[in-house]
């Protein structure tokens, strides 16, 4: 066959009209969303920041309609609730991720719970709300914080449990084999070898999946609901950041609708906050 | 590694990491120890799929009441009547999957766009912080995407956008009718975008930074533009990640609830005017179950959270399925 | 020409050095008494990467329809040198050519010259075996779908006669819809070469072509090599010296960004001018 004399070509004008439009495109709509983003978080900074003082920290939340006041036990209650959620799925979720990792790797069984993992990880998070209300309030009575950190622990569980798995899969098998030719037992091999040497990894895991439930509010929504006063008590409703923004918001006072400002800003700088320290970890994990 | 919680699906574009081939793990006789350990941790792992079909099993109990009155016609019937006790699930659905829809179309192509940009088109320093600015940005929390859409984007919608759909011949459109709220159906799809368009774009940008950078060279050493590179190679090499992504996009953007609960208007009475307000499932459980007490309406609400849970459960599965078979058929005939 | 000895490259004392046996490479084409076409023709061809230089000043003619293979110990520049001539290394940006790369008469590196027209017309195989993430055929079919028009027939006619050309037409013409990945590395790299040469370029860049592949393969690809230099200008760069001598009618050795020497493959491997490329070739270093 001989070479392309006479054969027609393809309008190189045209081709680079086409990659020139693209990438103004692509330049127009990353400005778009750029600029959506940015302009979120600028509104949050500067309508928070006008919140925050000292009061807004320490001070309990004074009766309706009263200007002042702060969201202290919010802010523990929050922390309290998180605390317990990841309490239990943390470990579950940890375990249920070695069992995959470890000892699921090629079973029928352990594809399907992988499956199931990962289905589960994309439920709404209403539908655990509704499922621990159905669960725990209904036979309590009653709202408790207790059901809400239920909740959240079902939307951690999935998550832990495949980050985990995914985690200790890049631990090279070698090291598994120079664990075990010690003469380890597994169970030593797995936690004490593998998992330290996926520290790194694991923690971050582990910090991502607790600080993306602590800004939940829909489950908190349908079984914690809130509390005006100071309670730690896990068995009855406690006061939280989210649904305190949610309830706040939907006021007609500016003092309180600042206030959910303010609360929106902490939850940003909390998340924004443990994102940072996840890659410094991740970082110095490196280092190793 | 990137802080995206991209978990779902054993997406093709992991590939690179964790290995598509599982490798079998070293076995050595099992001491009792190891025995207790495996059963410990295999319980744990059973615990997800226990867990799995109690959330079914609760929400078909709660359900009930609702599914035996009402049967199958809950699902095109939009009465919501507190007090004649009469419940129809079709406002709420229409109101789901018409956000969802518009959160998508928005969403998807400004994420590929970004995404293209920082891996193909500019500065690695840009790249690097915008990088890192999206990665944070998806992990900000949906209420905070409700108020900045309750108090920035319903009063901009309501005094520009409405009264400008109004101006064009839109407005003839059932689509587009009614007076200017600025609540609405539009404005729930917007803040929708908005709150998926980080994922999505983070997600993308990890599938095209993973095409091998000889395969580009490749394709660049042939004569092509950036433009061609990108669609032939980069976007065939990572589809099935992409896709991945775009599954993993609308899943949260059905279930997200506290973005739309703001800013969508909580109407009972379906209009399929997208100006107008309306519900979606996860913003009418959020508003109606603080409401109601026990009985025939509350059922009707947690009929709608069974609802949701199956069209979520259908959606991942399809989504699974589609991955595992697009990874196979990266051949044939164009 | 063909000594292509300008005084630019040979910068050190021109000693005569002993006689050397040499394995017999006396199939490699002669060119005594031909005029023979200069395909390119290389200036003082200076290459960075940001503030480092890794050419320096390489002035070489490559002639029409011939091998020229570029020999030299790891990391001397030979990669670099080619990269220039399609202008690939232009997708980053801290990399940059000065110089001439004159191909029939137009500068290759000014930039009135299309780098998409460069790319159509100097083809590029890559160390390792790349082939596009789609159906074989497809593969072949890329480049010509990307310049030209033509109609189906056509186009399948010409993907046939490179895949013949490439010596690969019968191990796939029965998986010509299968993913190019499913086929071996040494078919994978075979691929490579049909998809290049499919649109026919006039040259064809070969970066260690060979270097990922299994010795059987490695054959075939060679035969290949004698076969398409009656086509296109072939420039080869190889760290396999035997190879060099199997395959190359001229051959130039690189040290450490520098055009040491270059002249006809039998003379370097036999009768080299500079005691570097003795040395080099003899195994003394490299």
């Amino acid at each position: 066959m001989s070479g392309m004399e006479g054969v027609p070509r393809r309008s190189v004008a045209r081709r680079k009209l086409g990659d020139g439009l693209v990438r103004i495109i692509a330049w127009v709509s990353a400005s778009i969303g750029i600029f959506a983003m940015g302009w979120i978080l600028y509104t949050c900074i500067r309508r928070g920041a006008a919140s925050w003082n000292l009061d807004f920290f320490t001070k309990m939340p004074t009766p309706t309609g009263v200007a002042g006041g702060g969201i202290l036990n919010a802010i523990v209650g929050t922390l309290i609730i998180t605390a317990i959620a990841a309490a239990i799925g943390l470990p579950l979720g940890f375990f249920a991720g070695i069992y995959l990792a470890e000892f699921g790797r090629t079973g029928r069984v352990a594809s399907v719970i992988r499956l199931i993992c990962n289905v589960m990880v994309g439920i709404p998070s209403i539908l655990t709300g509704v499922f621990a209300y159905g669960l725990i309030v209904i036979a309590m009575g009653h709202f408790s914080a207790l059901a809400g950190s239920v909740a959240l622990a079902v939307i951690m569980l999935p998550v832990v449990a495949r980050t985990t798995e995914d985690i200790l899969n890049l631990v090279p098998n070698e090291l598994r084999e120079s664990a075990l030719a010690v003469g380890a037992p597994r169970w030593k091999a797995i936690l004490g070898v593998i998992c330290r040497a996926a520290r790194a990894g694991l923690i971050t895991g582990g910090i991502l999946a607790v600080v993306r439930v602590s800004g939940e509010t829909a489950p908190l929504l349908l079984t914690v609901l809130n509390n005006q006063f100071w309670s730690v008590d896990p068995t009855q409703p406690m006061a939280n950041l989210t649904v305190t923004i949610y309830q706040y918001a939907n006021t007609p006072y500016p003092d309180l609708q600042l206030k959910a400002w303010g609360a929106s800003l902490l939850i940003i700088v909390g998340v924004l906050g443990a994102n940072l320290l996840v890659r410094l970890i991740a970082q110095r994990g490196r280092q190793w | 590694m990137s802080t995206i919680d991209h978990t779902a699906g054993d997406g093709g574009w992991q590939g690179g990491r964790g290995a598509a081939k599982a490798a079998p793990r070293p076995r050595l006789h099992r001491s009792g120890s190891d025995t207790a350990f495996y059963g410990f941790t295999a319980l744990c792992a059973a615990a997800v799929v226990v867990l799995m079909a109690a959330i079914g099993w609760v929400l078909a109990r709660d359900a009930w009441p609702s599914i035996s009155k009402f049967g199958i016609s809950f699902l095109w019937r939009s009465v919501w009547d507190t007090n004649k006790g009469s419940f129809g699930g079709l406002t709420p659905i229409y109101g789901t999957i018409c956000t969802t829809l518009i959160a998508i179309v928005i969403a998807v192509p400004l994420a590929l766009a970004i995404a293209l940009l920082l891996v193909e088109m500019v500065h690695p320093l840009v790249r690097k912080i915008v990088g890192t600015a999206i990665e944070l940005l998806a992990a900000i929390p949906s209420i905070v995407y409700g108020m900045w859409g309750l108090f920035v984007l319903v009063p901009l919608i309501q005094k520009y956008v409405d009264p400008a759909i109004q101006r064009t011949p839109l407005r003839g459109l059932p689509l587009f009718s009614g007076a200017p709220l600025g609540y609405g159906i539009l404005t729930a799809g917007l803040i929708l975008a908005l709150m998926i368009l980080p994922f999505i774009a983070a997600v993308s940008r990890d599938v095209l930074s993973m095409v091998p950078q000889v395969i580009k060279e490749a394709g660049y050493g042939m004569g092509s533009t950036t433009w061609e590179v990108t669609r032939s190679i980069s976007l065939r090499y990572g589809l099935s990640g992409i896709v991945g992504a775009f599954f993993l996009g609308v899943g949260r953007a059905v279930g997200e609830t506290m973005a739309v609960t703001y800013v969508i208007g909580g109407a009972s009475n379906l209009s399929t005017s997208w100006l107008q307000p309306g519900q979606t499932i996860a913003s009418k459980i959020a508003l109606g179950f603080p409401e109601t007490g026990p009985g025939l309406e509350r059922g009707a609400l947690v009929e709608l959270g069974l609802i949701l849970f199956a069209m979520t459960i259908i959606f991942q599965l399809i989504a699974q399925t589609w991955l595992r078979r697009v990874r196979k058929r990266v051949g044939g005939r164009a | 020409m063909v000594d292509g000895t300008s005084e630019a490259t040979v910068q050190r004392e021109a000693v005569v050095p002993p006689r050397i046996e040499v394995a017999d490479v006396s199939h490699v084409a002669s060119s005594k008494g031909q005029e023979l076409a200069t395909k390119i023709s290389v200036r003082h061809l200076d290459f960075f990467y940001g503030k480092q230089q890794a050419l320096f000043d390489n002035t070489i003619d490559y002639s029409q329809n011939r091998v020229t293979a570029i020999i030299g110990p790891s990391g001397c520049g030979k990669s670099t040198h080619i990269r220039a001539f399609n202008r690939i290394f232009a997708l980053y940006r801290e990399q940059r050519a000065s110089g001439e790369i004159v191909m029939d008469g137009s500068d290759i590196l000014s930039s009135s010259m299309d780098v998409l027209e460069v790319r159509r017309r100097i083809g590029m195989i890559f160390q390792k075996p790349s082939p596009f993430p789609m159906s074989v055929f497809e593969n072949i079919a890329y480049g010509l779908k990307l310049h030209y028009r033509l109609s189906r027939s056509d186009l399948r006619d010409r993907v046939e006669d490179a895949l013949r050309r490439s010596a690969l037409w019968d191990e796939v013409k029965d998986k010509l819809d299968e993913p190019g990945t499913a086929l071996s590395g040494g078919q994978q790299q075979r691929l490579c070469i049909a998809r290049a040469i499919a649109s026919e370029p006039e040259v064809v860049l070969m970066d260690e072509p060979c270097s990922a592949i299994d010795p059987i393969a490695t054959n075939k690809i060679e035969d290949l090599i004698e076969e398409l230099k009656k086509h296109y200008t072939i420039i080869l760069v190889t760290h396999n010296m035997q190879q060099a001598a199997r395959v190359s009618d001229y051959t130039a050795f690189f040290y450490q960004g520098n055009i040491v020497e270059y002249g006809e493959t039998t003379k370097i491997f036999s009768n080299p001018d500079q005691k570097q490329t003795e040395d080099y070739i003899t195994g003394r270093f490299g």
